[in-house]
């Protein structure tokens, strides 16, 4: 079969692979940088294509809250948003972590704090991988860095959601929602039917059977000692996503005595630092985490015993290099290079910090 | 046999105070759902508050909400399953102060749904602290002199103002402290989930109830002040009636 290539925005990349993924509705607010998502969905009309819901929510608040009540039901449902609006929506984040339901939440990031700008940041990543909200509960956490994975990350983000009835979180930032590349499109898959949900889902809200037990949907539990069997649980789960679903990508480590470690577009321009330095005769390679939670601990850990020194580099005040140094831990030099504000680096300032802070110091 | 429990109230002892009001809610919801057979296909969601354990008590499929979200909950349900009848049961902070952004654009929206509010004019499960629909004068721990509109604002009259939105079918108000008044709320819920089943859009329907614990009154005593207080300013009877405001 001859494959179906589109030049798109990530936004739109998004959007039209909600629609093919299946997913059942989309509940969004406009926000800069991401609003094409909704306007993409508003113009396709995909009630007409698949039947999926869209509507456009009152708030970022109501929008992750109809996420909620539609994830309780076995449903497919996913919201997007930038920075401040995915602040709003933590509250039910939380929320669908506690009451272990599946669901994706796209943030494409622009600068903050506070209403910041809109350009591209990745300031939110503590946001994203340790919590945001109240409670102990972890997102998985999916940074594209292309378009391709924008539109690639929908699904992953949706198996990774159902198969650990957990929320799962696509981190894109500005410049990956905004910028144009080539797609590869994959055929539509349809949208499970009502009766295959209550198969599949006995944990779902579909309408208490003759006879059977209620099903409901909860986070509140009043006695201390279950909930904190619950909350033991919920550690269980994520050890076990820690230790299965790490995704990482890393380029010209074999050789590499040096190391830079970004995500997003910050990889793209360290990607560009690293050719760079190669033309120079520096062995650089580059370890672009993919799943920021779970974190690729282990890689950049086994890198440590072998490489002199790491730089990472984010569009933040330094919020990934954390992980990465918990990683390292103390063995090797951890140097850090980042823009905030909506500015993004380029490949010649990673050039020179690497070479300041690691190769020439 | 003259009265039975219906099936769709679990065994569980209400958490509620002995006088209060939401025990006789929550059962003449769950008889209609009973009466009318439509149990499989019933979706209900719980608020913040005194009820916030309806799902314990009401044997249907339910969900929990966070504090004023239970009407954008209930959209998210009823856009992906809209044959359900779906139902919220929300008391007065939850829908008329931290939620009223999601009651006045899901009803905006005319939203499928039957909307279910007790209004007891006051917080109970957080100790008897003001409420939008605290009456002025009225003592509450946060307003211990008695309500003053000129700092603390005025009593909101929610569901006349809900009333007077288009996708908004009906809105009545009801008590449930007497048989009578009792047999006509139940006939009001019966009324909106026939119209949310035949799609007419959002149906409303208020319940002023008693806080004997909060009004620190017997139930007795606090059905008296209901009747001499809460009525006058929250009248009894339908407001919005097949999609015309009722003079």
């Amino acid at each position: 079969m001859e494959k179906e290539i589109k030049l798109m925005k990530g936004n739109e990349a998004l959007a039209e692979a909600a629609i093919r993924e299946g997913v059942d509705g989309y509940f969004g607010y406009p926000i800069t940088p991401q609003s094409e998502v909704l306007e993409y969905l508003a113009a396709e009309r995909p009630w007409l294509r698949t039947g999926m819901v869209v509507l456009q929510a009152e708030s970022e608040v109501a929008a992750i809250n109809m996420v909620y009540g539609g994830a309780g039901t076995g449903k497919k449902v996913m919201t997007s948003s930038s920075s401040p609006g995915v602040s709003l929506k933590q509250e039910g984040i939380s929320y669908i972590a506690g009451a272990e339901l599946p669901a994706l939440i796209v943030n494409v990031m622009r600068a903050g704090p506070g209403l910041g700008a809109i350009q591209p940041a990745q300031a939110d990543y503590f946001q994203a991988t340790k919590g945001g909200g109240h409670g102990d509960y972890r997102l998985i956490t999916l940074a594209p860095s292309s378009v391709q994975e924008m539109y690639d990350f929908v699904h992953t983000a949706f198996e990774l959601a159902f198969k650990y009835r957990t929320p799962a979180m696509i981190l894109a930032d500005g410049a990956i929602g905004q910028m144009m590349e080539k797609v590869t499109l994959k055929p539509q898959k349809e949208r499970l039917a009502d009766d295959k949900i209550k198969e599949l889902y006995p944990w779902a809200t579909t309408g208490r059977k003759k006879d059977a037990e209620r099903t409901f949907i909860t986070s509140l539990d009043l006695d201390p000692e279950r909930f904190e069997r619950h909350n033991h649980a919920l550690q269980a789960k994520y050890k076990k996503i820690e230790e299965n679903e790490v995704i990482v990508e890393m380029l010209n480590v074999e050789d590499a005595e040096y190391i830079i470690v970004a995500f997003g577009t910050s990889a793209r321009v360290s990607f560009k630092a690293m050719d760079l330095l190669r033309e120079e005769g520096y062995k650089v390679g580059l370890v672009r985490p993919i799943t920021l939670w779970p974190f690729p601990k282990k890689e950049i850990s086994q890198l440590a015993e072998k490489v002199k020194g790491i730089l990472t580099v984010e569009m933040n005040a330094g919020q990934m290099v954390e992980d990465v140094r918990l990683a390292v831990n103390g063995r090797i030099p951890v140097e850090f290079y980042g823009r905030m504000g909506g500015m993004i680096p380029s490949p010649e300032e990673v050039v020179d910090a690497m070479k300041q802070k690691l190769i020439g110091g | 046999m003259v009265y039975k429990k219906t099936p769709l109230m679990t065994d569980k002892v209400l958490s509620y105070c002995p006088g209060c009001g939401h025990g006789t809610a929550h059962r003449i919801t769950m008889e209609v759902v009973e009466e009318m057979g439509i149990q499989e296909d019933v979706l209900g969601v719980a608020p913040v508050g005194c009820s916030v354990l309806a799902y314990e008590f009401m044997n249907v499929d339910m969900s929990e909400a966070a504090h004023g979200r239970a009407p954008a909950v209930a959209t998210g349900m009823k856009r992906l399953w809209p044959n359900k009848l779906v139902f919220t049961y929300q008391g007065d902070g939850d829908l008329a102060a931290i939620g009223t952004a999601e009651t006045i654009h899901a009803c905006n929206r005319g939203e499928n749904i039957t909307i279910i509010f007790i209004n007891n004019g006051i917080y109970g499960m957080t100790g008897g602290q003001m409420a939008p629909t605290t009456l002025e004068g009225m003592k509450s721990s946060t307003s211990p002199f008695g309500r003053e509109a000129d700092i603390m604002g005025h009593p909101l009259k929610i569901t006349e103002l809900i009333a007077q939105l288009p996708g908004v079918y009906s809105v009545s108000r009801h008590a449930v402290h007497k048989p009578a008044a009792v047999r006509k709320a139940k006939r009001a819920i019966r009324k909106a989930f026939e119209d949310q089943l035949a799609k007419k859009g959002t149906t409303f329907i208020e319940i002023v109830s008693n806080c004997n614990s909060g009004w620190k009154m017997t139930p007795v005593k606090s059905n008296e002040w209901m009747e001499e207080h809460m009525f006058p300013f929250y009248p009894l009877g339908d407001i919005k009636k097949d999609g015309k405001l009722v003079k």
